[in-house]
């Protein structure tokens, strides 16, 4: 470390333009100074622009969005919301009081994106990981089926939404073709699977397709590092695939997964496009997720007052979420200067 | 595991299940994009009975899609090469220099990239509003005012990436770089750089994919003039008809830039999100 750093400041002094200090007195006093303060200026410089626009991206709309939350702010005063009137938690009470219908319908909007977000993240996590297993060992084509696995992820998420939307379709969708008219459940009836009940199944299906490669790149990745011996010596003490998979590969890709599951279940939690290409602007009220509500509040009943509430809670659970993934990610105590 | 038989049928059976999982809805993009509009308003078909590439000229006078491909080239371009240079440099004070601050500043970076675009949609709405109000500028439906918003993803998302490659990188590298007089600016950009140049192209090119797709900004800050593809593709639904044969074209056609960005990079890709610098 010692030596490093040695190293940088001879070359930041180097790399100065101005007389080289060698020709001083070997007991020059001027130049650590000069070294130190530069070495301590570039890294501000640096940061520089990427601080500012965190500042104008993120940290000034988080606050202005905490700010929306306590004032009353309608389709009236849009253009002159900085004269909205504040309510203090007003909006809390009116639209997430248990007891009110707009309140029910938050609650019950929460437990539901945490349920979709569970069967999202289950079924791609089962999915990826059949794949990944199954794509770890050789075989002829592996290379094609890894790269074709993954074109979900790649596409763009209102592409796979629309064709996923198209073979929904009621009438002649190629999903009633293949149930009724093919398997012939559901008997004569051609079910609707865009509105009502059906239409949460239907989104989860079309975020699991979208989502699961995810899950197979990033478990494969971590099977890279599983080396076969062990499986060999599995194998000669006459341990079955199952025992296998249980005994090793599943402990083997247990760090890769805190990660993973945390991840795609922020993802999830947070879905907007699916739902919004799937169903338009409105979701059915049985699909209806978080992100869309706000939406549906904000710019469709044009109540941003309420859309704020909804906002700022949502930004805490995240808050609390990331406190968990950074630990994951982040080893602690990485620098402490 | 080990290749025993059973491995191998099991092995057969569940990639080809995974495979007609991912196929089916490709391959009824694709069909149906080569259908004659006769033919996609029926039941569905799985063999066409006609083949035709008329779809795929159709498109772009139905719509004006080379409009909408212009609008989103133009955004999504610039909001990556923005977030992408910014992001350079400060990923390379995270993984390599000390300094005050610095776990704060990745702890931002951090958190704000898990936040979803609805927590910045109405603030940075407010703001555009209140810009336009005080300077006349007018920054809903503008260029600008896009490039901004999709920053808020792209460039977190970067800069966390980036660091991760940065610090793969060996120190030793730059010392050796350093100690030839460069600095510490001239071995970022004559050594550092150059090496993680395939990093950095698959960090842009997954921006890329990310502003390419995205949805919710598009339907609130664009206007008629600035409307994207992930828009833009809506109009082939009219009130009374939706054309879908053009449709699935155009999703063939918006597709392939990322789709083959995202092959060529895939290998990086990998590498750097599974190096913990997962988005």
């Amino acid at each position: 470390m010692s030596h490093s750093a040695l190293d940088s400041s001879r070359a930041a002094a180097g790399s100065e333009p101005a007389p080289d200090p060698a020709p001083g007195p070997p007991e020059n006093t001027t130049a650590p100074p000069l070294r130190k303060r530069r070495r301590s200026f570039l890294p501000y410089g640096l940061i520089l622009p990427a601080a500012i626009l965190e500042v104008l991206i993120h940290i000034g709309p988080m606050l202005l969005g905490i700010w929306i939350a306590f004032i009353s702010l309608t389709q009236l005063n849009l253009t002159n919301w900085l004269n909205a009137p504040f309510v203090g938690l007003q909006n809390f009470i009116n639209g997430l009081n248990p007891d009110s219908t707009i309140g029910q319908a938050f609650f019950s909007t929460v437990g539901r994106t945490l349920l979709y977000t569970v069967l999202v993240v289950g079924f791609s996590w089962i999915l990826g990981m059949a794949g990944a297993v199954f794509l770890s060992s050789n075989f002829k084509g592996r290379a094609i089926l890894r790269t074709f696995f993954l074109v979900p992820y790649a596409l763009p998420a209102y592409v796979g939404t629309i064709a996923w939307a198209f073979m929904f379709n009621q009438r002649d969708g190629a999903v009633n073709q293949i149930l009724v008219d093919t398997l012939h459940l559901f008997g004569d009836e051609r079910p609707f699977w865009l509105l009502g009940q059906n239409s949460f199944g239907a989104m989860i299906i079309v975020n699991v397709w979208q989502l699961w490669p995810f899950a197979f790149l990033m478990l494969m990745a971590a099977l890279q590092n599983v080396p076969t011996d062990v499986y060999e010596a599995a194998a000669i003490d006459g341990a079955s695939l199952w025992q296998q998979f249980r005994t090793i590969t599943l402990p083997m890709v247990r760090p890769a997964n805190g990660v993973l599951l945390m991840v795609m279940s922020l993802w999830t939690f947070n879905q907007f496009n699916i739902p919004f290409v799937l169903f338009g602007a409105a979701s059915p009220k049985e699909a209806t997720l978080v992100s869309p509500l706000i939406y549906q509040n904000s710019f469709g009943s044009w109540n941003f007052g309420l859309g704020g509430a909804m906002s700022v809670l949502l930004l805490i659970a995240l808050f609390i979420a990331s406190v968990f993934y950074i630990r994951m990610v982040l080893p602690k105590g990485d620098d402490n200067d | 595991m080990i290749e025993t038989r059973n491995f191998r049928i099991l092995r057969n059976v569940v990639l080809t299940i995974l495979s007609v999982w991912v196929a089916v809805p490709l391959y009824v993009v694709v069909s149906t994009s080569l259908k004659p509009l006769k033919d996609v308003s029926g039941l569905f078909q799985w063999i066409p009975r006609e083949i035709t590439a008329s779809p795929y000229f159709d498109i772009w006078t139905t719509v004006p899609l080379a409009k909408y491909f212009q609008n989103s080239l133009i955004i999504t371009v610039c909001a990556t090469l923005c977030s992408v240079t910014v992001a350079v440099l400060a990923a390379y004070a995270i993984a390599r220099l000390q300094f005050k601050g610095k776990r704060a500043f990745s702890l931002t970076v951090l958190s704000t990239q898990m936040f979803p675009g609805i927590l910045f949609l109405l603030p940075l709405y407010l703001i555009f509003t209140q810009i336009r109000n005080l300077t006349g500028l007018q920054l809903q439906g503008s260029y600008m005012g896009l490039i901004i918003t999709y920053m808020t993803f792209t460039l977190p998302f970067a800069i966390w990436m980036l660091s991760g490659y940065f610090a793969s990188i060996p120190k030793e590298l730059e010392e050796a770089s350093m100690i030839d007089g460069t600095g510490r600016m001239g071995a970022l950009f004559r050594v550092v750089l150059p090496v993680a140049k395939p990093g950095i192209i698959a960090v842009a090119v997954y921006s890329f994919i990310s502003a390419w797709g995205e949805v919710l900004f598009a339907s609130v800050l664009t206007n008629e003039a600035t409307k994207t593809l992930s828009l833009g593709l809506k109009s082939y639904a009219s009130e009374s008809d939706v054309f879908w044969n053009q449709l699935m074209a155009a999703s063939v056609v918006v597709s392939l830039p990322v789709l083959i960005g995202f092959i060529l990079v895939q290998k990086h890709l990998v590498a750097g999100l599974s190096a913990g610098a997962v988005k």
